[in-house]
């Protein structure tokens, strides 16, 4: 092969000038969010009380497996919170920036036939592979630089030059990592979706393994490019070597994948493609089926999402009185009442919080309707013997039978960390009547996206405003003093508030007997309207 | 009683008029090609008659049934393939035929094999990975697959190659033997004139012209290539004589179809060495329908 690298300079500017919104959104989002946050933490915990008891919450092992190991918990200062809080969470957003960025450059391109259009050209056959993955690397230590001045200029005392640059540096390296990574499953498998898979799998398994490591063995830790990246102990003692041996991995990654890039045809792979089914299974043959089966891989990771993200929040309630007694901030946002400890009045607000987060994945398996019309995919059925109302239906069922089970998934997760990790154990059955109270909310919403389908599919985006806004007057009502009327234009704010209010069947039925309206109309518009293909 | 019966139909997308007052009969058994350019509304015509998009004004009626009330009723004897095939990018087009097939109601197990071997598709690959015309392949399977009484296929072939192409033509000649009606909206005019019975050519939303071939041909002119020992006097004085040209010994000339024995008779005593007539082509048809207003048509 001759000349592998020719044109590579203007490869690189070429997808350069393809990111050049794009790159910076990523950067300047990590980079802000990173420093944002750095600049609120010493607000939350200012007396040194509060710090120990903090300190000693880092201890629990739940916390443990979320955030990595707390070090320098016995002088507990703003930059050892730092690093603690955040760092494996901005390290994963860098991994995922580096993904993304790295297929689009890589194995999407080539899928596309635009890799086969730029070797037409005089561009050496290592070049695109080559320029992304140096595109990257300049990118990150771009990211690198803005992170490590930005947190050294916050002006905090334990957070100086060395450990600010450090904690850029932590998150860089695993940007640069998972490029490299994702360029070596772009040669591996034959299309851009399956290296998407390989990639973030093994994203959430260096994060698992990461968890366990740091709880049981630490060498588990160790593999883990997450779980190496923490022991460089930013802020606390600053060790580098994590961040050489995680680039020396990344060479070796790209190097690895520069030889497969070198041996293969453009448009081949070494994972063969497995071949898929001949024949349909007889799930497939109905609009519910087939709705069920483009969004399998979407419902089971929501469902499995709620739960973990019920076991996030459920690992913090144990030190829960001692953690928010002392933030000042975290009060104020929770519903006053005399009579319910505070961990009652958290969980409240929990409920109302994971029901709304739950309503995401609900909105998203309705107005996948929407999307297959605009892709001209619903026509095939409703040329078929279907009728407009089994297809708009089999969206609407799904929404609303999604409703009760991410609910019981995020109960689930709550109630099996809380069993950890608290003292006076909740009772589930507070749980399960505050998570069955909420329903009628989320079903609401899936009246209104059914609503939006039917008379204004082009404003479906609406749903989503309106659960940002629910999101927003319940997290800040309380503490923003919002009046009443806003949040009484969420159906969240309808909710009573159980264990501190009465259950109440009427205001259930009531938004019950409004989402049976919403749903009825849009179907009256779907079935009225002309549908776009 | 017609298979497919359109009266008037008028469809108008807020001030923008697709189709103007067309009018269109299929009977039992025929096969009926709809020709027009990007834009004139063929698709809309299909797809009102499917029954996603609903009519402003008149009747599209579909065995006697209305296309918009009784779509699902319809439907079951109905075979489509659209023109623009888009396929869930992580199913099989195995999986896409069966789900199809299984979705009009009946199934013919043995067809579905025969037209997979037949049009070359490779059933265990992901629609992500088929090119334009091995989408087309998938709905054109799902469509002969099925026991259908009217297929409704728009420009099936514009990604086939035309061995692809031929094996499409036997099966419409095989469905027209087994009685069934064909809607077939093209482009490629000469897959129009092998297999249609009747023909309408459609233009800014109005059916500009409507019949057999044989009809459309005779309202047209014939070409005419002719050589003769004596050059030929005053030809451009004959009625019905258009767009002479002379190159060498040889004289082109198009004739209305009406005035083709006079101008024989005229030209005869000249002492004809060589004449070549050539009825006109659809795509002269198409052409001089489209080319400005018709121009001196």
């Amino acid at each position: 092969m001759n000349k592998p690298f020719a044109n590579i300079a203007q490869t690189i500017k070429f997808i350069l000038r393809r990111d050049r919104i794009r790159i910076p959104v990523w950067v300047l989002s990590i980079a802000i969010f990173t420093i944002l946050i750095a600049l609120m933490l010493p607000n939350l915990y200012t007396s040194s009380m509060e710090r120990e008891i903090m300190a000693e919450t880092m201890k629990n092992p739940a916390i443990i497996v979320m955030l990595g190991p707390g070090y320098g918990l016995d002088n507990y200062t703003d930059g050892a919170m730092m690093a603690h809080f955040m760092l494996v969470f901005t390290a994963l957003a860098t991994g995922i920036m580096g993904i993304m960025l790295t297929v689009r450059h890589t194995r999407e391109d080539e899928e596309e036939g635009r890799i086969e259009m730029i070797r037409s050209l005089p561009v050496g056959a290592l070049s695109p592979l080559t320029a992304t993955i140096i595109m990257i690397t300049i990118v990150n230590i771009v990211l690198t630089v803005i992170v490590g001045f930005g947190l050294y200029s916050l002006g905090f005392e334990s957070m100086d030059l060395e450990g600010s640059f450090l904690y850029g540096a932590s998150i860089g390296v695993i940007g640069i990592y998972f490029a490299a990574l994702t360029g070596l499953f772009a040669q591996l498998s034959t299309n851009s979706r399956s290296t998407l898979g390989y990639s973030f799998t093994f994203l959430i398994a260096a994060y698992i393994v990461r968890g366990i490591g740091d709880i049981e063995y630490e060498i588990l830790s160790l593999i883990s490019p997450l779980g190496l990246i923490l022991r460089t102990e930013v802020y606390v003692s600053n060790n580098w070597w994590p961040v050489f041996a995680t680039l020396g991995q990344s060479i070796l990654l790209f190097a690895l994948s520069l030889y497969l890039n070198s041996i293969r045809d453009l448009g081949a792979g070494f994972i063969p493609a497995r071949p898929g089914r001949k024949y349909a299974s007889s799930l497939l043959s109905s609009p519910l089926g087939l709705s069920i089966r483009l969004q399998r891989t979407s419902i089971i990771a929501w469902t499995v999402g709620m739960y973990v993200l019920g076991v996030s929040y459920g690992s913090i309630l144990g030190d829960l009185e001692g953690f928010l007694d002392t933030s000042g901030v975290l009060l104020k946002m929770l519903p006053e009442s005399a009579d319910y400890s505070i961990t009652e009045r958290f969980i409240t607000m929990l409920m109302t919080i994971l029901s709304i987060l739950g309503s995401i994945p609900v909105l998203l398996y309705v107005l996948k309707l929407k999307s297959e019309e605009k892709k001209a995919r619903t026509a095939h059925l409703l040329a078929r013997a279907v009728s407009k109302n089994s297809l708009i239906g089999s969206y609407t069922l799904i929404g609303l039978v999604a409703a009760p089970i991410t609910q019981l998934m995020s109960v689930l997760g709550l109630w099996s960390a809380a069993i950890f990790v608290m003292d006076n154990l909740v009772s589930m059955d507070i749980l399960f009547k505050s998570a069955l109270a909420h329903l009628p909310a989320m079903w609401i919403m899936v009246g209104l996206a059914v609503l939006l389908i039917g008379y204004l599919p082009n404003l479906t985006g609406l749903s989503w405003l309106y659960l940002g806004y629910s999101f927003f007057v319940v997290y800040m009502g309380e503490m923003l003093q919002l009046p009443d009327w806003m949040s009484n234009l969420s159906p969240f704010g309808h909710i009573p508030q159980i264990p501190m209010e009465e259950f109440s069947l009427v205001k259930m039925l009531v938004l019950i007997a409004i989402t049976a309206i919403l749903i009825v109309a849009g179907f009256v518009g779907y079935n009225t309207r002309d549908l776009e293909g | 009683m017609s298979i497919i019966s359109v009266r008037d139909l008028t469809k108008k997308f807020g001030n923008f008029t697709a189709l103007d007052g067309i009018n269109m009969e299929v009977e039992e058994g025929e096969i009926y090609g709809f020709i027009g350019p990007n834009g004139a509304g063929k698709t809309t015509t299909l797809r009102i008659l499917l029954g996603i998009l609903k009519a402003t004004r008149g009747e599209a009626k579909i065995f006697g049934k209305d296309a918009w009330k009784d779509a699902v009723e319809i439907h079951r004897n109905v075979a489509y393939v659209p023109g623009d095939v888009n396929l869930w990018p992580n199913l099989t087009g195995g999986e896409v035929i069966d789900l199809f097939v299984k979705l009009r109601g009946s199934n013919n197990k043995s067809r579905r094999e025969e037209l997979i071997e037949r049009f070359d598709l490779d059933p265990s690959k992901k629609c992500r990975t088929y090119s334009k015309g091995n989408r087309q392949k998938v709905a054109l399977i799902a469509a002969f697959a099925s026991d259908a009484d009217l297929y409704i296929l728009d420009e099936p072939t514009s990604g086939l190659d035309p061995l692809m192409e031929n094996i499409f033509q036997e099966y419409i000649k095989l469905a027209r033997e087994e009685g069934k009606s064909v809607l077939l909206s093209s482009h490629i005019l000469s897959e129009v004139e092998k297999l249609c019975d009747k023909v309408s050519i459609i233009r800014e939303g109005k059916i500009i012209e409507s019949g057999s071939l044989e009809e459309l041909r005779h309202l047209t002119r014939t070409s005419m290539m002719i050589q003769t020992r004596e050059p030929i006097e005053s030809l451009n004085r004959l009625k019905g004589v258009h767009d002479i040209e002379k190159r060498n010994n040889t004289i082109y000339f198009q004739v209305d179809g009406e005035e083709l024995d006079n101008v024989i008779k005229y030209i005869s005593p000249f002492g004809i060495i060589k004449l070549e007539s050539a009825p006109p082509t659809l795509e002269d048809l198409f052409l001089r329908h489209y080319k400005g207003d018709g121009g001196e048509a």
